[in-house]
């Protein structure tokens, strides 16, 4: 399930976000505080994660503090769906 | 009245219970702050800095966040005859060690008298002095917000009342190593004359309400979304950048909610709000206050307008209240303005003619849509106290004005440009010829309105922020495995994004296809570390990919344009 969230997380962040397709991003690797995820790409995160998952986020948690791997992303996710 | 701080005494005694701001953040009640409170505010740091002994004509760097104590310390500065320069804060993505260059140049470059800043901060701004290795006797002293309380102000005591009209007021930095050694320096006459015609042009009047969500360090926020308002008696609703870039429909929330009707965007934005706003946050949203909304700080694009007015337009937004501007800080802010008494014009021109021929030739007869043709945004009429010329470089280094519709740099004369670049007469006298400003972008006349066509240097303009390409080459090149001299930096236009994008091209030994792609993203983590500024591509190619100039410097323009035939030719 968590695994489920975690690639289809990380197919949309390589193909929209990064717009490199074949790119696998590792679920503990820093997106937020790398700099690979700007802020400007933030609010696109949280439409997917909406429209996708049914899970809100909150504009105050979107940031590093609350999230900042897929792993800790697809958690969230799935705390809120239960 | 000759000098700010005249202005605000006048509406201390004459209206402290009007609202100057509205404060908006992020969990908290939004926070209403009357001229009243303004001034005393403001004269508790003024205070606060008089006792530092920090005296009239002195530099005072300002690094807060959005908040009251940001307004407070501006003003304060201002009160007590000191020159705020707002330094913008520390972001998360960004290198700790990397903003401590940046304020160590700064405050190489501008010898502050003091800094203002959180108690929280202070380690970085230590560490910061002690690389800008300046003198015991010269460091700057440090002023702690927290410290610095609300004051009734005195004001024959206050520095800011014995200052005079040609005195500098303040000092505006573009970001980035490049941009923080040219510091504008701007006079109070200077602003004054900027406001007084902007103003006549916006008719603005105190029953106007602005609204913004701009960062204070940017032209755009500081003059037109900030000291404009407070010194025009028009209320401000200030909400933080980062809030907004969060959940850009706080603007229109903040808008329909005070009554909005006039606001400042970077034309990304336009993009920005149109695609990212969700639709259960615009309910109630009404947008019918709102007589403009002014394009401006970045190349206006027709088809980002359209996609505002798409999306907001069944929310009350008039297609009438779309607006251009062009401005630049070496002119206060606003060169000319549009859409205000007229509809902003459209001019269609040959796209061909454009490019190769660099005439704006209109596209007319047939009636019928022409695909190639190019819809350009007028920016307007100059404002009345400034000229603008469209002028070509002769050989020998002199320039000559070019006929109507003719692309070439555009210059610029008025009452309100900037005294200098800040301890840096080498950099004004570079920017100036013989007595005009040279802008650096490109654009022609029509009609006696100004249109902007692109950059002749090659800074990269990014959701309305000046980027120096050479910044981000010098960063790439410190990653193991790049070269200096051997990457290139240029922006890409992203029509959906309505902006700018930065892609580096970068030549590398290796051909290990993993080590390229780990060279890769050591680029974009260091790049984005080192300046804030995101890529949307590092192309990493073999050897001998990138074309020089004669002088063995890298051309940018040219190898953006490899760049994009080669991605063109990729994606058939």
């Amino acid at each position: 399930m968590t695994t489920d969230i975690t690639s289809s997380l990380a197919q949309y962040i390589a193909a929209q976000i990064l717009q490199q397709p074949k790119r696998k991003i590792a679920s503990d690797a820093p997106l937020i505080s790398s700099g690979l995820i700007d802020s400007f790409h933030l609010v696109d995160l949280s439409l997917f994660v909406e429209k996708q998952f049914g899970v809100l986020l909150d504009d105050s948690e979107l940031n590093k503090d609350t999230f900042d791997t897929l792993a800790q992303l697809a958690q969230l996710i799935r705390e809120r769906q239960s | 009245m000759n000098t700010f701080s005249e202005v605000l005494r006048q509406y201390y005694l004459t209206c402290p219970d009007r609202v100057s701001v509205v404060l908006m953040q992020s969990k908290v009640p939004d926070e209403p702050i009357t001229y009243g409170a303004l001034v005393r505010g403001a004269a508790g740091y003024a205070q606060a800095l008089a006792r530092a002994d920090v005296r009239p004509g002195e530099v005072v760097i300002v690094i807060l966040q959005h908040g009251s104590d940001l307004i407070y310390a501006f003003w304060g500065a201002v009160l007590q005859g000191a020159v705020p320069s707002i330094m913008p804060f520390l972001t998360e993505k960004l290198a700790p060690e990397r903003y401590r260059q940046d304020l160590a140049a700064l405050i190489q470059t501008t010898h502050p008298a003091a800094l203002i800043t959180y108690p929280e901060f202070l380690p970085e701004v230590h560490r910061a002095m002690t690389s800008a290795s300046t003198a015991a006797d010269e460091a700057p002293r440090i002023l702690v917000c927290t410290d610095v309380q609300p004051a009734e102000p005195d004001f024959e005591a206050l520095g800011g009342l014995h200052r005079t009209g040609n005195d500098i007021v303040l000092l505006q930095h573009s970001s980035g190593t490049t941009g923080l050694q040219k510091g504008v320096a701007l006079s109070h006459r200077a602003v004054f004359n900027q406001l007084e015609y902007y103003s006549a042009a916006l008719h603005l009047s105190p029953q106007d309400v602005i609204v913004s969500w701009l960062p204070l360090y940017h032209d755009m926020g500081l003059i037109a979304s900030f000291v404009m308002p407070l010194l025009r008696q028009v209320m401000l609703v200030l909400m933080s950048p980062f809030d907004w870039v969060r959940a850009p429909a706080r603007l229109m929330q903040a808008i329909s909610h005070y009554g909005g009707t006039l606001t400042w965007l970077p034309n990304f934005a336009y993009n920005f709000c149109a695609q990212k706003t969700r639709e259960h946050d615009l309910d109630g949203v009404c947008l019918d206050s709102l007589r403009a909304v002014v394009n401006c700080s970045e190349p206006t694009y027709h088809s980002s307008q359209q996609a505002f007015l798409q999306r907001f337009g069944r929310l009350g937004l008039r297609a009438g209240a779309l607006t251009t501007c062009y401005a630049m800080a070496e002119n206060v802010f606003a060169v000319t303005q549009a859409g205000i008494d007229a509809p902003v014009t459209l001019d269609e021109v040959d796209q061909r003619a454009l490019l190769v021929d660099r005439i704006a030739t209109p596209v007319t007869g047939e009636g019928t849509a022409r695909s190639d043709a190019m819809k350009m945004l007028s920016a307007g009429r100059p404002l009345p106290n400034v000229q603008v010329r469209v002028l070509e470089a002769l050989p020998d280094g002199a320039y000559q004005d070019l006929p109507e519709r003719h692309v070439g740099e555009i210059a610029i004369h008025s009452d309100c440009m900037l005294t200098g670049y800040y301890n840096r007469p080498d950099l004004t006298e570079k920017a100036f010829y013989q007595g005009w400003y040279l802008t650096g972008d490109l654009g022609y006349l029509a009609a006696g309105e100004v249109y902007v066509t692109g950059r002749r240097k090659d800074l990269i303009i990014v959701g309305g922020k000046n980027i120096y390409p050479q910044d981000l080459e010098r960063l790439a090149s410190e990653v193991p495995g790049v070269h200096p001299g051997r990457v290139v930096a240029f922006g890409v236009m992203n029509d959906a994004a309505g902006t700018e994008e930065v892609v580096m091209v970068v030549e590398v030994d290796v051909e290990d296809e993993d080590e390229r792609l780990r060279i890769g993203d050591a680029i974009r983590q260091h790049v984005t570390r080192g300046s804030d500024v995101a890529l949307r591509h590092v192309y990493i190619v073999d050897a001998r990919w990138l074309l020089k100039t004669s002088s063995g410097k890298t051309a940018r323009l040219a190898n953006r344009d490899k760049y994009l035939a080669e991605m063109a030719q990729n994606a058939t």
